[in-house]
């Protein structure tokens, strides 16, 4: 009854290790400054964007917008480069899918869009806030900082995983099935 | 503009292996916190597996520098836990919603404006948080080799043997 391995996960997992080597060689070759994989701090620049069009003046005199910087720099491109390289590869293997409430979701919470767009825009408010504070999420304090062995980068993921598999249990209690 | 193109290409790369390890699913992300389905810690082991020998690798041959990230005890912990709590609910992290939007799962898009909302309130919050949690046990840009005080080539095999047991176990148990 022994199925067989799915190598799927470990082969694309080694070649994001690849990836995040020749990225590193590259930026510095190039560009002369180490560029690390990481995400959420396109969100800050992206927040500071939107708000910069309603009020500028406010975003000029934010202490952390001043820290960050507020443009499109080598992290937001990567991010832009994401959606493409994921919808690219999605359309090609067919496995691109309209989806507005995934299935483990809807048999905890049921049908509706609008439960589940809460579900996710309140988890993302917490999530960032939390990841600005941390200074990463899991690609740039999980990938990043485990490949280079940082202190920090091992206490955030404890926490991230820590905490998501509490959260989890809480929220998706006595469901069974997870494929 | 180099630096754009080289982000952009990284970027696209990393999109599309992210989206073949199918890593971008609230299924699988959920699954994991759930500990039903190891789908993104295999990919994540294996990606850190690789990456820690590569870029040590480029380190050592003077091609490329280490940069982690400051150790702040208090910010790590107390952040780390709020983004697990809303990575349970919201079902994808920062870097996976975007691609999860691009595979078609557009319930994302919900987690992506919460997620700029989370960074503008982050933002409006930090002149406070700077100096009182963000100055709680600050260590500075502290390694593991740094804190064992020896070399980074001691740990790696260490640390990778650790993973591949890991892995055995999770096949084992057909997580």
């Amino acid at each position: 009854m022994k199925k067989r391995v799915n190598l799927r996960p470990y082969i694309a997992g080694a070649l994001v290790g690849v990836l995040a080597t020749l990225s590193v060689i590259a930026s510095t070759q190039v560009l002369g400054k180490t560029q690390f994989l990481g995400a959420s701090t396109t969100f800050v620049r992206g927040a500071g964007f939107i708000e910069q069009s309603v009020n500028p003046e406010h975003v000029k005199a934010n202490l952390y917008f001043i820290k960050e910087k507020v443009k499109i720099d080598w992290q937001f491109m990567l991010i832009v480069g994401i959606f493409i390289g994921a919808l690219g590869a999605a359309l090609i293997d067919g496995s691109f899918k309209f989806e507005a409430v995934p299935p483990v979701w809807r048999e905890r919470f049921g049908d509706s869009v609008v439960r589940r767009a809460v579900g996710a825009f309140a988890g993302g408010i917490v999530a960032m806030f939390g990841a600005r504070m941390a200074d990463g999420c899991p690609s740039g304090h999980g990938l990043s900082g485990l490949m280079q062995l940082s202190l920090s980068g091992f206490i955030a993921l404890a926490c991230f995983f820590g905490a998501g598999v509490l959260m989890a249990a809480l929220v998706y209690r006595g469901k069974r099935g997870v494929r | 503009m180099n630096e754009q193109w080289l982000g952009l290409i990284t970027g696209i790369c990393f999109g599309a292996l992210l989206q073949q390890g199918r890593v971008l699913r609230f299924e699988k992300q959920v699954g994991a916190m759930l500990l039903q389905d190891m789908t993104i810690m295999k990919f994540m082991m294996s990606a850190i597996l690789v990456g820690m020998v590569g870029i040590h690798l480029a380190v050592a041959l003077g091609l490329a520098q280490l940069s982690p990230k400051a150790t702040q005890i208090g910010a790590n912990l107390v952040g780390g836990i709020l983004f697990g709590l809303g990575w349970a609910v919201m079902g994808f992290c920062p870097g996976t919603s975007i691609g999860a939007v691009a595979e078609g799962r557009w319930h994302a898009l919900f987690a992506v404006a919460g997620m700029l909302a989370g960074a503008a309130l982050y933002a409006e919050a930090y002149p406070y948080l700077e100096k009182n949690l963000l100055a709680v046990g600050g260590l500075g840009k502290l390694t593991l080799p740094g804190v064992l005080d020896v070399n980074a080539w001691a740990v790696i095999p260490v640390l990778g043997l650790a993973f591949i047991l890991v892995f055995v176990f999770f096949e084992k148990k057909e997580l």
